[in-house]
C-alpha cells in the first residue's frame, strides 16, 4: 500500500518535468499523493514546479493564485521546502481576497524566520490592518504580525500590543493576550513592558480576555502573584462563564495563589475527625496544626471553592481534573470527596484520558483511600484494556485494599493472574504481594496462593512469583520453612535468572530451618556454576559462605571448591566477592579481627523490604500537572508553596466591583440582547446583575431582574448552608455563610446606589482609589458609608489622582491614534519607515530593502487590484483645534470643547468621531454629566457614558460619535449635570465630514473620469507662488479636509481622496497649479459638498500665507 | 503550549504536521516511533513521551495517532482534550477522520488548525463558530466556488465569539423548528463464568438535534430525575436550575450536540439483557480446541435485542476456527485472532447457538486463560435505567416547535469472563 502511493507520486512527478502537465492534474497529485513520496521527489522536478507555482502567484488571476495557494500549503502540510516562493508569495499578502489572504499568512508565519529581510515587506500591511474597522482582520493582523518571528519587529510588535491591549473589541484584546506570550519568547528583554500590559488586561472584564491573559501572566510572570490580588475575586466570579480552556488555566493559577494567600484548612479537619471518630477520611500525614485556635476560611477562599464547584460537571475532561486538583490542594479534607464522582465519571472518556486521570487517583488512593472505595468495582480491569491502563487500575485496587474489601480484592486478582498479558499477570502478582504484607491477616492466604503460582507455566509468573515470596518471607521465616523446602523442589525447574537468585538467597538465609536440604541445594549448584548467571553465581557464593559458617562439617570441601572456580571467574564483581569471602570465612594468621565477625556479618538480621506503591511520592507535585505525570520535575514547573503559617494581609484583594468595559463596544457591535437577559442563569454573581441594571430600559425590568437574582443568590446561600450542615459543621459554617451573606448583600446595595455612575469609574480606571476605600471598609461598615457622602478629604485625594492617571492615560493614548501628530514619536520606534499610514504607500527608505524588481512587482500589484483601490487610510493630519461647545459662564462653571479626531468611529460606520474635552470650572463638584436622551435632533448620536463625578478644577475626555449624514446641519442635544441642563450644538465643518482614502493615481484618474458633468464642480483661484508649492497646497488641504493625498508622477497637478462618512461616496479633489492661479477640481456625486468643498479650499489656499 | 502536531497513520507515516510556534524538526517524531515499536499494539503507546527536550503527548484515534509536541509543564488533559477535539472536528466538518480525507482536504484542515490554535493556545473550538469562520465543504459549494470564485472562509467575526452564548449563532432560520432528543444508554458490565454480575453501570447520553429559529429557551424535565447519579452537561446547560430543580434549562447550540451524559452506578440493580452460557475448552493434547455459546434473553423489558454481536479476542494460538452457527455469520480473522460472530435480531423462541471446534498450533502449550466474550447489542424503544423524559418546554420564540424523543439501549463494554 504503501509503495504503491510512493510509487504513483514518483510517476506523476516524473511526468510532470518531461510534459509540464498543467495544473488540475498538478492539484491531484498533491492532494492525493501518498505522504511518504517525499523522498521520490526530483531535484529537477521540485524546481519545475515551484517555477509554475511562482507563475501562478505572478498572474492577474485570482483563482489561479488561490489554488497556487493551496498548493503551496500542501507542500508546508506534508513539511517539504518551499521557502523559494517566498518573494512572489509576500506579494500577495495585501490580497482582497480574504482566504487567499489567510494562506498566505499561513505560509508566512512558516517561512518569515528564514526569510527575515523578505518578511518585513509584509509589516507594512499589518500595520495597516491593525486599523481595519473590522475586528476579525485586526485580530488576526496582530496575530499573524506576532507570530512572525523577526527579531528586528519586536518594538512594532511591542506598539501594536500595547495598542490592541485597549481595543474595543474583545477578540482583539484576546489576540493581543496571545501576542505577550509570542513576543515574550522571542525577546524576554521586553518583561517589564508586557508586565504592564499583562497588569492592564488582567483587569479586563471580559469573559473571553481572562483565560488568555493568565496564560499570559503564566507564562512570563508567574511570580507576580500581586498582579492577581486585585482581580481574584472578579476572576472567581467569572470563572464559569470563561471558555473551557481558559478555565483549565485559570484554575491552576488560583490554585498556585490560593496556597500564597490562604492558611492550611487541613487543621481543622484534625478536629472534625476526632468529633466523629469515624476514620473515613483519615489521611495518614495529618497536621495537626494549631488545634487550640478554631479556624474560620477565609471568605475568598471559601468563594473559589464554591465557584469551581459547578465546573465538576463540565463536559471537558481537562477541566474536571484542573478541579479536582483544586479541591484535593485547597479543599477542608472533608470536602475533597465530592471530586470523585466526576473523576469515576471520566474513566468513561477516551484512553489516553484514563491514562491521566487513573495516574492522578493513584496518587488520590494513597492518601485517602475512603475517596475510591465505594467505587472500587469502576477500577475492575478489562482484557480489552491498553496495558498501562490495567496497570495503573491495579495499583488503584492495590492501594484501595483493606480488612473488609481484601477477600473481593483477592478473588478479582486471581482472574487477573491468569491473564493473556504476561506482563500484567507479573505487575498482579506484585500487587498480590503489597496486599499481603499491608493486611497481616490475608498475608498466609496470599503466600499460600503465590505458592500455588510457583507451578505455572509461564516463566514470567513463577519468577514474579518467587520475588515476590521471597520478599514476603523475609517478615516471617521461621513459619514457612514448607514454603522454602517446596521452592528448593522447584528450583531445577526455574531458569530465570532473578528467581534464582532469590532462591538461593532464601536458602542461605534460613539455610538453618532447613539443613538437609541446603547443602544439597550448594552441591547441585556446584556442578552448575560456571554456565550460571551472574547473579545468581554470586549467591553461590554468599549461600556457600553462609552454609559454611553454620555447617562447616558438611559443606567445607564445596564452599571451597565454589570460591576456588569464583576466583577465577571471567566477571571481576564475582572475583572479588570470593576473596573478600574467602578472606572473611576461612581463618588463617592474615586474616585479622574480622574474621571472628564474619558469622555476624553475614547473618545479620536483615530488615524486610517494604513493598510500596509507586506513586508513594508523586504527591510531591501538583495533581493534573505534566510533571506528576511524568513523575519527574517538567521545563516550567511551578512548584506549589506550601500554606502560609499566617494568613497574608486579606484586604489587598478588597475591591469595588465595578462593570464590564466593554458595555458600550457591546451595544455598539450589535451584541445580541438575548444574550444579556439569559446571562443571570450562568453565574449567579454580581456582575450580571449590573449589565441589566445598565442596560435597564425600564426601571421596572431592572429592578425586577435585581429582585430575581437576589432571591436567586438568597437560594443558592440556603443551599449552601444545608450542604453544610448536613456535612455535620455547625457553628464554624453558619458563622462563615453568615459573612458570606452581609458581603453579598452589601454589594448588591452599592450596585443600586450607583448604576450609572459606573462606567465612569471604570473609564478612570480607578483602581487605586478603590483600593484605598475599600482598604478602610470593615466588614461591618454599612453599606451608606460606601455612598456619595464619603469624606471630603479622602475623594478629594481619590479625584486628585483620578485626573492625573486620566490625563496621562489619554494622552497615552492618543497619539497612537492619531498619527502625524506623534510621527516623531513613532519613527523612533519602527524601524521601517512607517509612511505607509500616510497614503504614500511606496516611499523610498524601503527600498533599501527592496529590490528594484520587487519593488516595481509591488508597485504593480497595487496598482492592478482595483479592489485594493478604496482602502480607507488614516488621517494625514489631525487639527489639534478645538470648538467651544459649552462656554463655562453659560454652562454654570462647565465647559466643554470638542474637537474632530478623524478618526473611523468605532460606534458606528456612518458617525463622525468627536472628542469631548469637559472641564469644571466651578466651585463644586458636578456630579452625573451626560447627555440628555430625549433632545437629538433628528441625527443620531452616540453619546458618551455619563461621568459620574467632576471634581473641580478637574477635566476629563470622552469621545462621542455623531452621524451627520453628510450635511453640515448642526447637531443639537442637552448636555445635562445633575442640577442643569445645556442646549448645544456641534457645526461640523464640510472637511470633517469626510474620510482618507488611499488609492494609486491609475484610480483616482479612473474614478474622476466617472464622475464628471454634473458630478464636477471647479474654481479657479489667484494665489501666491507660496501658497502654491506643492507642500503647502498639501498642507492647506489636508487640514481643511479630512482627505487622503494620492501619490502623484506629475509635478504640477495634486490630487487627494477621500469619502464621506454617512454614505461613503467617492470625494476627488485635484489642484492644478497655473501660475498665478490654481485651478480646484472637485468630484462628488455629493453636490452640496463639493460646492461647500470648493468653497473651502478658496480660502484655504488663498488666505493663508505661509 | 501545543508547540506543534504531527499526524502518523498506522503505518509509520508521517503525513501532515503543523507548527504554532517555530519549526521543530520532524525527527523529534523517532521517540514517538521508538515507543511505537516498543508498544507493539498501537492502544498500548504510552500517551505521554518524554524526550530529551520536549515531550510528547499522543492520541490515537480512527487508526491516526495524533502527536503533540509540548515545550514546558501544562496539564496533559489539556492537550489530550483537545486533540481529541480536533479529531472530532475533522469528523464534524468532513464526515469521518482518516487519513485520505485529511490529505484530501489538506487546505481546509490546516486553516482549521490555524484558527483552532494561536501560539498553541485554543482559540476557537465551537463548531458553531468555527462553521461560520471557514465552511465545510460540500459538492455544491465547491462547485459554486470553482465559478464564481468566492471562498470558504468568512470575513466577518462570528458572532457567537463576543457573546455569552458562544455555542450558538444568530439569526438561525428554519421553516420546520424541530427538537429531536436521542437517550442513548449504554450499559457497562462485567459477567463472570458463572453469569452473575461482577460488576455493572448504566453511561446515558442525551444527543440532541435542535433546529430551531431564533433564540429559543428550552427547558427539558424528567420523571424520574432522581435516577440520574452524576451529570454532566453541554456549556449551554445552566447547572444552578438542574441544582435547584432538577430540570435542564438552556438556549441549544444550532444543531447537532450531546446536550448531556449521566451515570447511573453500580449501586442501583442494572438490569442485564441478556445472558450467555459458553464453554470453550482447549485440549492438552491433539492441539484442538472445542467452542459452545449460547445466547438468550434476560431481563429486555418485553423488547427485542437487535444487532447482537459477540467478540472473542482469542488466545494467540488459535490458528482457526471450524464452527456452526445457527443464526448469523461468523468469522475468524487469523491474524488478529478476533472471532466475530453477528448475530442480529434476539429470536427468545430460538436461542443462537455457535458451536464447533478450534485449531490451535501444534505443539505450543494450551492457553490456560479462556478468553472472556464481548457483547454488542442494541434494543430500540427502551431505556433500560428507566429514564423517563417528562417534557419539553420552549420559551422566548413565538412558534410551535415538533418535538420527538427516542430511546435506545446499548451494550458499553459488556464483557463476560469464561
Amino acid at each position: 500500500m504503501l509503495g504503491m502511493s510512493a510509487n504513483s507520486v514518483s510517476y506523476n512527478e516524473q511526468g510532470s518535468v518531461e510534459s509540464g502537465v498543467d495544473a488540475a492534474q498538478e492539484n491531484s497529485n498533491i492532494s492525493g499523493g501518498g505522504g511518504g513520496g517525499a523522498a521520490f521527489s526530483l531535484f529537477s522536478a521540485d524546481c519545475k514546479k515551484n517555477e509554475d507555482l511562482k507563475e501562478m502567484l505572478e498572474n492577474n488571476k485570482e483563482s489561479l493564485k488561490l489554488e497556487a495557494m493551496k498548493r503551496i500549503v500542501g507542500l508546508i502540510a506534508k513539511g517539504k521546502n518551499a521557502s523559494e516562493l517566498f518573494p512572489a508569495v509576500v506579494k500577495n499578502v495585501a490580497s482582497k481576497n480574504i482566504e487567499l489572504k489567510k494562506l498566505v499568512y499561513v505560509y508566512l508565519v512558516r517561512y518569515a524566520e528564514e526569510q527575515q529581510d523578505l518578511a518585513l515587506l509584509s509589516i507594512s500591511t499589518f500595520q495597516r490592518a491593525l486599523k481595519d474597522p473590522n475586528q476579525l482582520i485586526r485580530a488576526s493582523a496582530l496575530r499573524v504580525l506576532s507570530s512572525i518571528r523577526v527579531p528586528i519587529i519586536v518594538p512594532i510588535m511591542m506598539l501594536a500590543i500595547k495598542e490592541s491591549s485597549t481595543d474595543l473589541s474583545p477578540y482583539v484584546r484576546k489576540t493581543a493576550a496571545h501576542a505577550i506570550q509570542k513576543l515574550y519568547s522571542l525577546d524576554p528583554d521586553q518583561k517589564e513592558h508586557l508586565i504592564e500590559v499583562i497588569e492592564k488586561l488582567l483587569k479586563d472584564k471580559s469573559t473571553l480576555v481572562a483565560g488568555s491573559v493568565v496564560m499570559a501572566f503564566e507564562e512570563v510572570c508567574p511570580d507576580r502573584i500581586d498582579l492577581i490580588h486585585k482581580n481574584y475575586r472578579k476572576l472567581c466570579n467569572m470563572l464559569v462563564d470563561v471558555e473551557e480552556w481558559g478555565q483549565v488555566v485559570i484554575i491552576h493559577m488560583l490554585t498556585r495563589y490560593a496556597r500564597t494567600q490562604f492558611v492550611s484548612p487541613w487543621g481543622e479537619d484534625a478536629v472534625f475527625d476526632e468529633n466523629n471518630e469515624k476514620t473515613f477520611y483519615d489521611s495518614e500525614e495529618e497536621r495537626r496544626a494549631d488545634e487550640s485556635k478554631p479556624y474560620v476560611m477565609d471568605p475568598d477562599h471559601r468563594l473559589l471553592l464554591r465557584n469551581t464547584k459547578p465546573l465538576l460537571q463540565s463536559r471537558n475532561t481537562a477541566v474536571v481534573m484542573a478541579v479536582s486538583q483544586l479541591y484535593w490542594h485547597l479543599a477542608p479534607k472533608h470536602e475533597i470527596s465530592i471530586v470523585t464522582k466526576s473523576l469515576v465519571r471520566l474513566l468513561r472518556s477516551h484512553r489516553e484520558v484514563q491514562y491521566v486521570v487513573l495516574q492522578n487517583i493513584a496518587t488520590m488512593s494513597i492518601q485517602r483511600k475512603g475517596m475510591f472505595e465505594p467505587f472500587m468495582k469502576s477500577f475492575y480491569v478489562r482484557s480489552t484494556d491498553a496495558t498501562h491502563i490495567k496497570t495503573l487500575k491495579l495499583e488503584i485496587l492495590t492501594n484501595l485494599a483493606n480488612e473488609a474489601n481484601i477477600s473481593t480484592i483477592l478473588r478479582e486478582f486471581q482472574t487477573y493472574v491468569k491473564s493473556q498479558d504476561k506482563a500484567f499477570a507479573a505487575a498482579t502478582i506484585q500487587a498480590i504481594g503489597r496486599c499481603a504484607t499491608d493486611i497481616s491477616e490475608v498475608t498466609d492466604t496470599c503466600l499460600n496462593g503465590l505458592v500455588l503460582l510457583l507451578s505455572n507455566r509461564d516463566e514470567t509468573v513463577v519468577a514474579e512469583s518467587v520475588v515476590v515470596i521471597k520478599k514476603l518471607l523475609q517478615t516471617q521465616p521461621s513459619q514457612h520453612s514448607d514454603i522454602i523446602k517446596h521452592m528448593a523442589k522447584l528450583f531445577d525447574n526455574i531458569t530465570v535468572p532473578m528467581a534464582r537468585a532469590s532462591i538461593l538467597w532464601l536458602m542461605g538465609e534460613y539455610c538453618e530451618h532447613v539443613p538437609k536440604i541446603a547443602p544439597d541445594v550448594l552441591r547441585k549448584m556446584a556442578k552448575t556454576f560456571t554456565s550460571e548467571e551472574d547473579i545468581v553465581k554470586l549467591q553461590i557464593v554468599n549461600l556457600a559462605a553462609k552454609l559454611y559458617l553454620t555447617n562447616s562439617k558438611q559443606t567445607k570441601l564445596l564452599t571451597q571448591y565454589i570460591l576456588n572456580l569464583g576466583k577465577y571467574d571471567q566477571n571481576y564483581d564475582i572475583r572479588d566477592r570470593t576473596r573478600f569471602i574467602r578472606q572473611l570465612i576461612v581463618p588463617n594468621e592474615k586474616s585479622g579481627a574480622l574474621s571472628k565477625y564474619a558469622r555476624r556479618i553475614l547473618m545479620a538480621p536483615k530488615p524486610a523490604p517494604v513493598l510500596q506503591s509507586a506513586f508513594k511520592d508523586r504527591d510531591r507535585y501538583q495533581l493534573g500537572t505534566l510533571s506528576h505525570s511524568l513523575n519527574s520535575y517538567a521545563t516550567g514547573y511551578l512548584e506549589l508553596s506550601n500554606w502560609p503559617p499566617v494568613a497574608p494581609d486579606q484586604s489587598v484583594r478588597n475591591v469595588e466591583v465595578v462593570e464590564p468595559v466593554t458595555e458600550a463596544l457591546a451595544s455598539a457591535l450589535g451584541k445580541s440582547k438575548h444574550a444579556k437577559s439569559d446571562e443571570k442563569f450562568y453565574s449567579g454573581s454580581e456582575e450580571e446583575e449590573e449589565e441589566e441594571e445598565e442596560e435597564g430600559s425600564s426601571s421596572e425590568d431592572s429592578s425586577s431582574s435585581s429582585g430575581e437574582s437576589e432571591s436567586e443568590s438568597k437560594s443558592e446561600e440556603n443551599s449552601d448552608d444545608s450542604n453544610k450542615s448536613s456535612s455535620s459543621q455547625s457553628e464554624k459554617s453558619s458563622s462563615e455563610s453568615d459573612t458570606d451573606k452581609k458581603k453579598t448583600q452589601k454589594n448588591k446595595k452599592l450596585h443600586q446606589q450607583k448604576p450609572a455612575s459606573k462606567d465612569r469609574k471604570l473609564k478612570n480606571g480607578k483602581a487605586a482609589n478603590d483600593e484605598s476605600r475599600s482598604g478602610s471598609e470593615s466588614d461591618s461598615e454599612s453599606s451608606s458609608s460606601e455612598s456619595s457622602s464619603e469624606s471630603g478629604s479622602q475623594s478629594e485625594l481619590d479625584s486628585n489622582s483620578d485626573s492625573g492617571t486620566d490625563q496621562k492615560r489619554k494622552t497615552k493614548s492618543k497619539p497612537v491614534q492619531s498619527k502625524p501628530v506623534t510621527n516623531a514619536e513613532k519613527k523612533e520606534v519602527s524601524l521601517l519607515d512607517l509612511d505607509d499610514f500616510s497614503p504614500v504607500p511606496v516611499s523610498t527608505p524601503k527600498s533599501s530593502i527592496l529590490s528594484p524588481s520587487l519593488l516595481s512587482d509591488l508597485q504593480g500589484l497595487s496598482i492592478s487590484s482595483s479592489a485594493s483601490a478604496l482602502q480607507a487610510s488614516s488621517p494625514v493630519f489631525v487639527p489639534e483645534t478645538s470648538h467651544e461647545l459649552l462656554h463655562r459662564m453659560t454652562g454654570k462653571g462647565l465647559s466643554a470643547q470638542y474637537r474632530f479626531t478623524r478618526q473611523p468611529c468605532i460606534y458606528g460606520n456612518s458617525m463622525v468621531s468627536l472628542q469631548l474635552t469637559l472641564s469644571n470650572n466651578s466651585e463644586q463638584a458636578l456630579e452625573n454629566i451626560h447627555i440628555s436622551e430625549k433632545s437629538s435632533s433628528g441625527q443620531n448620536i452616540h453619546r458618551f457614558s455619563a461621568i459620574e463625578r467632576l471634581e473641580p478644577q478637574a477635566s476629563a475626555t470622552v469621545s462621542m460619535g455623531v452621524d451627520f449624514n453628510d450635511s453640515t446641519q448642526a447637531a443639537h442635544f442637552q448636555l445635562c449635570t445633575k442640577e442643569d441642563e445645556f442646549s448645544v450644538s456641534i457645526q461640523p465643518a464640510v472637511g470633517e465630514l469626510l474620510l482618507p482614502i488611499t488609492m494609486s493615481e491609475a484610480d483616482f484618474t479612473k474614478e474622476q473620469g466617472k464622475l464628471v458633468g454634473m458630478n464636477e464642480s471647479s474654481a479657479t483661484i489667484t494665489t501666491t507662488p507660496e501658497n502654491i508649492s506643492s507642500q503647502s497646497v498639501n498642507r492647506n488641504v489636508v487640514s481643511a479636509a479630512n482627505l487622503g493625498v494620492i501619490p502623484s508622477n506629475q509635478e504640477n497637478i495634486h490630487r487627494f481622496a477621500g469619502k464621506t462618512v454617512s454614505s461613503g461616496s467617492l470625494v476627488l479633489v485635484s489642484v492644478a497649479p497655473k501660475d498665478p492661479d490654481a485651478l480646484i477640481t472637485v468630484n462628488t456625486e455629493k453636490s452640496v459638498i463639493a460646492s461647500m468643498l470648493l468653497r473651502q479650499f478658496k480660502t484655504a489656499l488663498t488666505n493663508i500665507t505661509p | 503550549m501545543i508547540h506543534s502536531l504531527f499526524l502518523i497513520n498506522n503505518g509509520g507515516d508521517l503525513f501532515l504536521e503543523k507548527h504554532w510556534k517555530s519549526v521543530i524538526s520532524r525527527s523529534v517524531c523517532d521517540y514517538f516511533f521508538e515507543a511505537r515499536e516498543k508498544a507493539v499494539e498501537p492502544d498500548n503507546v504510552p500517551p505521554v513521551i518524554r524526550t530529551p527536550h520536549h515531550y510528547l503527548i499522543n492520541i490515537y484515534r480512527e487508526k491516526i495517532f495524533f502527536v503533540s509536541v509540548i515545550q514546558t509543564e501544562v496539564p496533559p488533559l489539556f492537550v489530550i482534550e483537545f486533540l481529541h477535539r480536533i479529531a472530532e472536528t475533522f469528523q464534524d466538518y468532513f464526515g469521518e477522520c482518516s487519513e485520505t480525507i485529511i490529505k484530501d482536504n489538506v487546505v481546509i484542515v490546516y486553516e482549521l488548525l490555524e484558527e483552532m490554535l494561536d501560539n498553541g493556545f485554543p482559540l476557537a473550538t465551537e463548531s458553531n463558530i468555527l462553521k461560520e469562520l471557514i465552511r465545510p465543504p460540500t459538492i455544491l459549494r465547491s462547485m459554486v466556488n470553482t465559478i464564481t470564485g468566492s471562498s470558504n472562509v468568512g470575513e466577518t467575526l462570528p458572532t457567537g465569539q463576543l457573546s455569552t452564548i458562544p455555542w450558538r449563532r444568530a439569526g438561525v432560520k428554519y421553516t420546520n423548528n424541530e427538537a429531536y432528543f436521542d437517550v442513548v444508554e449504554e450499559i457497562d458490565a462485567i459477567l463472570d463464568k458463572s453469569g452473575t454480575t461482577v460488576f455493572a453501570e448504566i453511561q446515558g447520553v442525551i444527543d440532541a438535534c435542535v433546529k430551531m429559529s431564533g433564540m429559543p429557551d428550552l427547558t427539558l424535565s424528567f420523571m424520574n430525575p432522581r435516577l440520574l447519579d452524576d451529570v454532566s452537561f453541554h456549556p449551554c446547560v445552566r447547572y444552578k436550575r438542574w441544582e435547584s430543580e432538577r430540570v435542564i434549562s438552556f438556549i441549544p447550540p444550532d444543531g447537532n450536540f450531546q446536550l448531556m451524559s449521566y451515570h447511573i452506578s453500580a449501586q442501583n440493580l442494572v438490569a442485564i439483557p441478556v445472558y450467555v452460557k459458553q464453554n470453550i475448552s482447549f485440549f492438552e493434547t491433539g492441539s484442538s480446541g472445542r467452542l459452545d455459546i449460547t445466547v438468550g434473553p434476560k431481563q429486555t423489558m418485553g423488547k427485542t435485542v437487535e444487532c447482537l454481536v459477540v467478540t472473542v479476542h482469542m488466545p494467540k494460538v488459535v490458528l482457526s476456527a471450524n464452527l456452526n452457527a445457527t443464526q448469523g455469520t461468523y468469522n475468524y480473522d487469523p491474524v488478529t485472532k478476533i472471532l466475530l460472530w453477528d448475530i442480529g435480531k434476539l429470536n427468545p423462541q430460538k436461542l443462537p447457538n455457535l458451536k464447533g471446534s478450534l485449531s490451535l498450533q501444534s505443539g505450543a502449550p494450551k492457553p490456560e486463560e479462556n478468553p472472556s466474550l464481548n457483547i454488542d447489542l442494541k434494543i430500540q424503544q427502551l431505556a433500560i435505567s428507566g429514564l423517563k423524559v417528562n417534557r419539553l418546554d420552549m420559551y422566548g420564540e413565538k412558534y410551535k416547535p415538533f418535538k420527538g424523543v427516542k430511546y435506545v439501549t446499548k451494550a458499553g463494554k459488556f464483557q463476560v469472563r469464561t
